[in-house]
Formats: structure tokens, C-alpha cells, sequence
């Protein structure tokens, strides 16, 4: 009876050791939002740190696609939001859950393909590339997540006088996943993918896959960020987040974007406008 | 994790995220364990022992959420959990606690259900005797799982592996950050959407390692305990 009682108490004790231990760093703690492309990129391993160390305030980033990570944010669960799809912040903004947006930094999406190039779109024109990849019905893969690229993506084929949704077939693959699981998926399938450059670079299982198009103006993509609004979520931690949202648009955060490369590539280029939006 | 590295290289460096990493995965599936075997027990027990209308509907639908699917889980608590769901004001999604809320719920079902199957076949056995005896219905329950806890232990294994193994659940309820709420599974789903596939592999064989580590251990303190106490 002792030892079943003693091992019923120890059980009891571990369980609730192992549930309590981490709630001790969470007051000087936040919560972003923010999309998979930062986070595959490594671009929040680099510059995590360096906030760190200067406020002692600790970032938790749940990397999701932009209209989820909106959306999270919309329920109260994230203090800041750090995403790349401009209509959709807004729209975010417009709706009172944003309290100001501020644009942080871009790069560019590329159109990444077979190094064989069996459409024939290789270029820099990306209109002209879509098209010619739906008319040979060449196999593209969309995130199909409501993600920035996602966004970025739809807009293009629009932009090209492609009516996805009509002219979507076999070839046309939306898989719902994240940038670097749709990099694998193309890369298992021989075919073309959208994907902004901060991915591409650091991703590592490219196979076959190769820069197509890149250096059409039509392929800038830029990331805003934002405090999420206290007065309809109260439980926005508005002064440490906001400590974020400033010194990620300082010189100082600016200058670490600028700073993170790989392999002697930038990934990002700072363009933090003070006044926001 | 830094990714130039290799999985072995993590091991022999005794790469201070890595060890975290696993630290987290075991403390929050252990945690879920004992919860999930303190109400999965009783249940299970209680079901082995009493007789009433709709009880075989029950054993059923016990047995059927042993199939419960991690995802959809972890989608339930997460809208229970958020600051927008009714239990929002304990603010715990995105933590540890939130982890162990959904394995626990994962994992009830299996111990209360292999539980309840233990403690029927060894009633069959006891019956006539504890009957004489004239032991109470609390009695039997508890002496029933004494006498079964060789057993139990495998039901406990069971959940432990279906807590130690899932991802998503811990992913949604969790929501992978870095150094506070990333585990074994959740990293090597990061790793591979980053391409570092053979990184996630060498994940993938660490966890299955110290799976079988800790059943290797719980055998052993089977035999162990058999030969002590008879």
C-alpha cells in the first residue's frame, strides 16, 4: 500500500514539475505572429538574439502562413504580427485589430523550376512565364494556404490574364503547406514553384531546381509589421511588443536585417518608413 | 539548431538545444502520462466493475477514442484555449501546459480502455475469492489494479508512445517556438519543410532511440520488481 501510494505521488509530482517549470520566463516574454519564410529563412534565429540581449525581452515566434498568422492574431493569441501580404494587413488594419502597420524590409519572390526548363520560360518576365507555363500545362506547385506567396502568387497569374481558378488542372497542384514543403514537393515532381528568395536560399534539399525567373518588378515582396490592438484584446502585452515593432524599424534592428546573410548572400533589405500606415 | 550540423554531431557535441529539445518532448509526454493514468485508471477500472444500462455503448466509444485523431485534438483545444475561446483567461495556449492538456486527452482513452480490458479478464479470476471476502466496490477497484499493474504497464507504454510520437497536436496547441514549445517531432517537421532532410532523419532516429530506451527501462523494471516482490 506504501509503495503504491508513494509511486501514485511521485507520478503526481513529476506531472505537475514538468507543467509548471516554464512559466517562470514568461514575463518579460512576447508572442509574433509571423510567417514561415522568416523562419525558414533564419532570418528570427539571427536577429532573436541580438533583441535580446539589448531589451531582455524574449520573442516567441509562431511561424505560420500570413492569413493565419492574421487570423491568430485577430483571436487574441499574438501580441505582434510580422507577415508579408500588403492588402491583407490592411484589411487587418481597416478592421481594428492592427493598431499602425510599418514596413520593414523586402525581397523578392523568384520563380524557381527545373534546370532543364521544359516550359522554356527562363527569363525575367514573369507574366509571360505563367502564361506559357499554363498554356503547356507544365506542373506548377501552389501553397494554396492563403499565404503571402499564396497572395503574391494569385495576383500574378491575375496580372497575367490567367483565370486560375478556370484554368486550374492536373497540372496545377495546390498542396496547402508551407514554403519549404512546397520547395520538396516541386522538387519531388520536376515542377515550377513561386517562392520568395529568403527561402530558397537556405533551403536545402533543391535537387533538380533552379532559379527561372527573377528581376521582374512584379516580384517584390515586402513585409510589414505590427502591434496587435489592445483595446480589443486586452491581453496584448502593448509596451513590450511595441519595443519590438520600434526597434525592428530603428537603425539598429534595420541594421541587422541588413546584416543576415548566407553563404555571403543578403536575404533582406531593410526599408523601414518611420511614419506607417 | 544550428543545420550545418549533422544529427550525430549534435549528439557527440551534446548540442545544449538539442538536449533541451528532448528535455521538453519527455517531461511534457511523461507529464501526460501521469495525468492520463490517474483519470484513464479509475475509469478504466470502474467501467471493468460495474454493471448498468448502456455500459457496452461506452466500452465502445472508449475504445473507439483510442483512434482519436492528434489533429483534430489539438484544432478543439486550440479553440477552447484561445484568448477568444471560453478558457482563453488562463492564457496558456502556446505553452508546455497547453502540450500536456492535448496528450493527456489523447492518451486517456487508450489506458482507460487497455485498463478496463486487464481488470475484466482478472475479475473473472477474482471474483469468488474477493466476493467471500466481502470487499467493498473501492476494494476490489484498488486491489485489481495492484494485482494488475504488470499489465498496466503496458497501457502506460502504449500512451506513452502515442504522446511521445504525435505532432499534431503539440504543433497546433504548442505552435513550435523555438527553445520553449519545440519537441522532437515538432523540429523534425520544421526540419524537413526546410529541406535539411537528412538533419530530420537523424532527428527522427534520436526519438525512436529514446523511445525504445525508456521501454527497454520500464521492462526492466518489470522484471525487476517481479522478482522482488514475487
Amino acid at each position: 500500500m506504501i509503495f503504491r501510494r508513494s509511486f501514485v505521488a511521485i507520478a503526481m509530482l513529476l506531472g505537475i514539475a514538468a507543467v509548471c517549470r516554464p512559466s517562470f520566463a514568461d514575463d518579460r516574454s512576447i508572442v509574433v505572429a509571423s510567417t514561415t519564410s522568416t523562419q525558414d529563412s533564419g532570418l528570427f534565429g539571427y536577429l532573436l538574439p541580438i533583441f535580446k540581449a539589448k531589451t531582455g525581452i524574449e520573442v516567441k515566434v509562431i511561424a505560420q502562413g500570413t492569413g493565419q498568422a492574421l487570423d491568430t492574431a485577430r483571436r487574441g493569441d499574438a501580441d505582434v504580427v510580422f507577415v508579408h501580404a500588403k492588402a491583407q494587413e490592411e484589411k487587418f488594419l481597416a478592421e481594428g485589430f492592427g493598431v499602425k502597420r510599418f514596413d520593414v524590409m523586402y525581397n523578392d519572390f523568384v520563380l524557381i523550376g527545373p534546370k532543364s526548363d521544359p516550359a522554356g520560360v527562363k527569363g525575367r518576365d514573369i507574366e509571360a512565364a505563367l502564361k506559357t507555363i499554363q498554356a503547356k500545362g507544365a506542373p506548377f506547385v501552389s501553397r494554396g494556404d492563403r499565404s503571402g506567396t499564396h497572395a503574391a502568387e494569385l495576383a500574378l497569374w491575375k496580372q497575367a490574364g490567367v483565370d486560375i481558378a478556370a484554368a486550374k488542372g492536373p497540372w496545377y497542384r495546390e498542396i496547402g503547406q508551407g514554403m519549404g514543403a512546397a520547395l520538396n514537393t516541386a522538387s519531388a515532381m520536376n515542377g515550377y514553384v513561386l517562392s520568395d528568395r529568403g527561402t530558397w536560399i537556405s533551403f536545402k534539399n533543391r535537387g533538380d531546381l533552379d532559379v527561372v525567373v527573377e528581376g521582374d518588378k512584379r516580384l517584390f515582396n515586402q513585409y510589414g509589421v505590427m502591434l496587435v490592438n489592445p483595446e480589443k484584446h486586452p491581453t496584448v502585452k502593448k509596451e513590450l511588443g511595441q519595443a519590438f515593432v520600434d526597434w525592428v524599424i530603428s537603425p539598429e534592428g534595420q541594421a541587422a536585417i541588413a546584416a543576415y546573410e548566407i553563404g555571403g548572400q543578403q536575404l533582406f533589405f531593410p526599408d523601414a518608413d518611420k511614419k506607417g500606415s | 539548431m544550428p543545420d550545418h550540423l549533422s544529427a550525430l554531431q549534435l549528439i557527440l557535441n551534446a548540442d545544449p538545444t538539442l538536449l533541451a529539445i528532448v528535455q521538453l518532448s519527455l517531461s511534457v509526454s511523461l507529464a501526460a502520462v501521469a495525468l492520463a493514468a490517474a483519470i484513464g485508471m479509475p475509469i478504466g477500472a470502474l467501467l471493468a466493475l460495474t454493471h448498468f444500462p448502456g455500459r457496452a455503448i461506452l466500452v465502445v466509444l472508449l475504445n473507439a477514442m483510442m483512434g482519436l485523431p492528434p489533429v483534430v485534438v489539438g484544432l478543439a483545444l486550440y479553440l477552447l484555449l484561445s484568448r477568444s475561446g471560453p478558457l482563453g483567461e488562463l492564457g496558456i495556449l502556446f505553452t508546455p501546459t497547453a502540450m500536456v492538456l492535448a496528450q493527456t486527452v489523447l492518451i486517456v482513452p487508450i489506458i482507460a480502455a487497455l485498463t478496463r480490458q486487464t481488470v475484466e479478464d482478472l475479475w473473472i479470476e477474482y471474483r469468488d475469492e474477493l466476493g467471500a471476502m466481502d470487499v467493498g466496490a473501492l476494494g476490489r477497484m484498488t486491489t485489481l489494479l495492484w494485482d494488475a499493474r504488470f499489465s498496466l504497464l503496458t497501457a502506460l507504454l502504449a500512451g506513452f508512445g502515442r504522446a511521445a510520437a504525435e505532432v499534431g497536436a503539440v504543433m497546433i496547441v504548442g505552435g513550435n517556438i523555438d527553445g520553449f514549445t519545440r519537441t522532437m517531432t515538432t523540429a523534425v517537421a520544421l526540419e524537413t519543410s526546410k529541406g535539411n532532410l537528412p538533419l530530420a532523419m537523424g532527428l527522427g532516429a534520436i526519438l525512436i532511440v529514446i523511445v525504445l530506451a525508456i521501454n527497454a527501462a520500464a521492462w526492466g523494471t518489470r522484471v525487476w520488481s517481479q522478482r522482488v516482490t514475487g
